[in-house]
């Protein structure tokens, strides 16, 4: 049984097609990084895995279950969702916000039970962030607000974390130490799909790439087999050639000079 | 709940009884503790019988009732909206209500027929609003912010031509508009009471929902929020509340915005926390800012409206000013 599959995706903003018919399958948990080149649909379509957008056509299935199916408080005990940019104004403490995932799992009224607490304090010791439970979110810097961020949708205990551009705002240590962390996740049975910008990094730490053109998958495959001069071209116009890490044969993209 | 929050609560309940008390024994005729407690044993004399059941009790409760309602309404549409400006006003309710209780006024309709008319306008106006901004199956809510501000000029617009072509009810509109409870009847208490505490309970009923949508409208659907249910739910619970609020009390300002952001500055922005004390504290506020009402300019009394402007005006700046201290002092 795939943990997800997407069969025949189509999604219009009105009348301007975003996707164009997606097909793809995922059996085991592991990283997928999205790439391509801005407006190709990698944002519409992690939007409408995750259920917040509703496809035109075609069907997502959720370990065979179809998430049209699905209630909205059904639907995010499944999938979690970590956006690009979190603004709040508002002075909540990050264990408020971290407590927030716990939300599917209560009813209207019911207070916070004693395993929603413990799964909070593991969601945050694993992220690092328990230290700032007693801090306002707005007080933290942007990789350490990330953190606690990934820290609510751990607590949703999903089953696939969808994460829009998890580390573009970060210094190269967070971005290292996000993608590390998000490996570490799907060791532990946690789909991870994620879009991502940068290719290099992409390579390093995703298990496949999934490469978006047009509202199309161009390709999905482990990242030596997928990224080749030819497909960098076409996906997003410009000449690159590849060097290998010497380490783990994984290619690495540089620019052409000409 | 933390010990400090505890403390918090108790204050504002036992300030909340002894405003009330108070507040029921001032005004143009004193009151005694000693002539109140005979009144509620049922053996005081009939004059004071007649000010504490018929007088004073009932406009003491509209306005607790009122300061709830507003001060619960102005947390929520604040979160919702995502905008601190919010008040329970911005929809355009105020003036949908004015408008009607200038028509009543000029075609000479009793004070009840005024404040059904001020009730039923106000609800036709935040339906124009909310009818403006739906695009497809989501609300936006700026677009209701823009929509309500316009309707609301538009709407004055026509109250003063409407003021400017009958000037004999130029005073009576005015009065009515400024606000106050000086002529407040159980039997308008009856019809809009009930209103008042069902809606603010079902908007309390969604804090744990609106709380997510405070970090963002589509982050709270990713976890599991049915945000197009939320943001129906407490706009129409919102606009019941207000509707009910003016047409008992008429157009009284700052409640609804300085109350739940002082309340958000001494217990967080949970709105489970929140919402109860911003109710109470709206509570104690406009039974205070009613007797001052009733005392400032003995034996006349003033709109409410002025009181609690001059009063939150100043009171919210000082706290505007603590509160930059305090951050840039981090």
């Amino acid at each position: 049984m795939p943990i997800l599959r997407v069969e025949n995706l189509h999604f219009s903003y009105g009348k301007k097609e975003v996707l164009k018919g997606l097909n793809f399958s995922v059996f085991e948990s592991k990283v997928i990084g999205i790439i391509g080149s801005n407006g190709s649909g990698k944002t519409t379509l992690l939007k409408n895995i995750s259920g917040y957008l509703k496809p035109t056509f075609g069907n997502i299935f959720i370990e065979d279950r179809n998430i049209r199916e699905l209630s909205i408080k059904e639907k995010a005990r499944y999938i979690s969702y970590v956006p690009q940019d979190i603004r709040c104004d508002f002075q909540f403490t990050c264990y408020d916000i971290v407590m927030m995932g716990r939300m599917p799992f209560l009813r209207r009224f019911q207070p916070e039970r004693k395993e929603d607490k413990d799964i909070v304090r593991k969601c945050m010791e694993m992220t690092n962030t328990w230290q700032f439970r007693d801090t306002m979110i707005n007080q933290l810097s942007g990789g350490e607000k990330q953190r606690v961020y990934i820290a609510r949708a751990l607590a949703q205990e999903p089953k696939i974390l969808l994460m829009d551009e998890p580390i573009s705002h970060l210094d190269i240590k967070y971005q290292i130490e996000i993608l590390s962390f998000v490996r570490e996740l799907a060791k532990q049975g946690i789909l991870v799909i994620a879009v991502l910008h940068d290719i290099n990094l992409a390579c390093q730490f995703c298990n496949e790439i999934l490469i978006m053109k047009d509202g199309r998958i161009m390709d999905l495959g482990r990242p030596n087999k997928v990224i080749t001069p030819k497909s960098i071209k076409s996906a997003f116009s410009i000449d690159v050639d590849l060097i290998e890490n010497p380490k783990n044969n994984i290619p690495y993209v540089v620019a052409s000079i000409v | 709940m933390s010990y400090k929050k505890s403390l918090y609560f108790t204050t504002a309940f036992i300030l909340l009884i002894l405003m009330m008390v108070i507040s029921i024994s001032t005004g143009a005729v004193k009151l005694t503790l000693e002539q109140m407690m005979n009144v509620l044993r049922n053996n005081g004399d009939n004059i004071s019988k007649t000010i504490v059941l018929n007088l004073r009790l009932p406009r003491v409760i509209a306005s607790a009732i009122v300061g709830m309602g507003l001060s619960v309404v102005g947390a929520f549409f604040q979160g919702l909206l995502r905008n601190p400006m919010a008040d329970p006003y911005v929809l355009g309710i105020s003036s949908g209500a004015a408008f009607g209780a200038t028509i009543a006024i000029i075609l000479g309709l009793n004070l009840l027929a005024i404040n059904i008319t001020a009730f039923v306008t106000s609800l036709a106006t935040v339906f124009v609003v909310y009818t403006i901004s739906r695009a497809g199956t989501r609300i936006s809510m700026t677009t209701m912010i823009l929509a309500g501000t316009a309707i609301s000029s538009f709407t004055y617009a026509l109250i003063s031509l409407m003021m400017l072509l009958n000037r004999e009810e130029f005073n009576k509109i005015i009065f009515w508009t400024m606000g106050g409870f000086n002529l407040t009847s159980w039997k308008a208490l009856i019809f809009t009471t009930p209103i008042i505490i069902i809606g603010t309970f079902v908007m309390y009923s969604f804090s744990r929902d609106v709380n997510a949508i405070l970090t963002g409208e589509e982050v709270a659907e990713h976890l599991g929020v049915n945000t197009e249910m939320v943001k129906k739910v407490i706009l129409i619970a919102g606009s019941l509340v207000t509707a009910a609020s003016v047409s008992i009390g008429g157009i009284i300002g700052f409640v609804g915005l300085i109350i739940p952001h002082i309340c958000r500055i001494l217990v967080g922005p949970d709105n489970r926390i929140l919402v109860p004390f911003s109710a109470l504290s709206g509570a104690i506020f406009l039974t205070f800012a009613d007797t001052l009402a009733r005392i400032i300019l003995k034996p006349s009394e003033i709109p409410i409206g002025i009181i609690t402007a001059a009063f939150g005006g100043p009171f919210f700046i000082y706290l505007l000013i603590k509160e930059k201290r305090k951050n840039e002092g981090m």
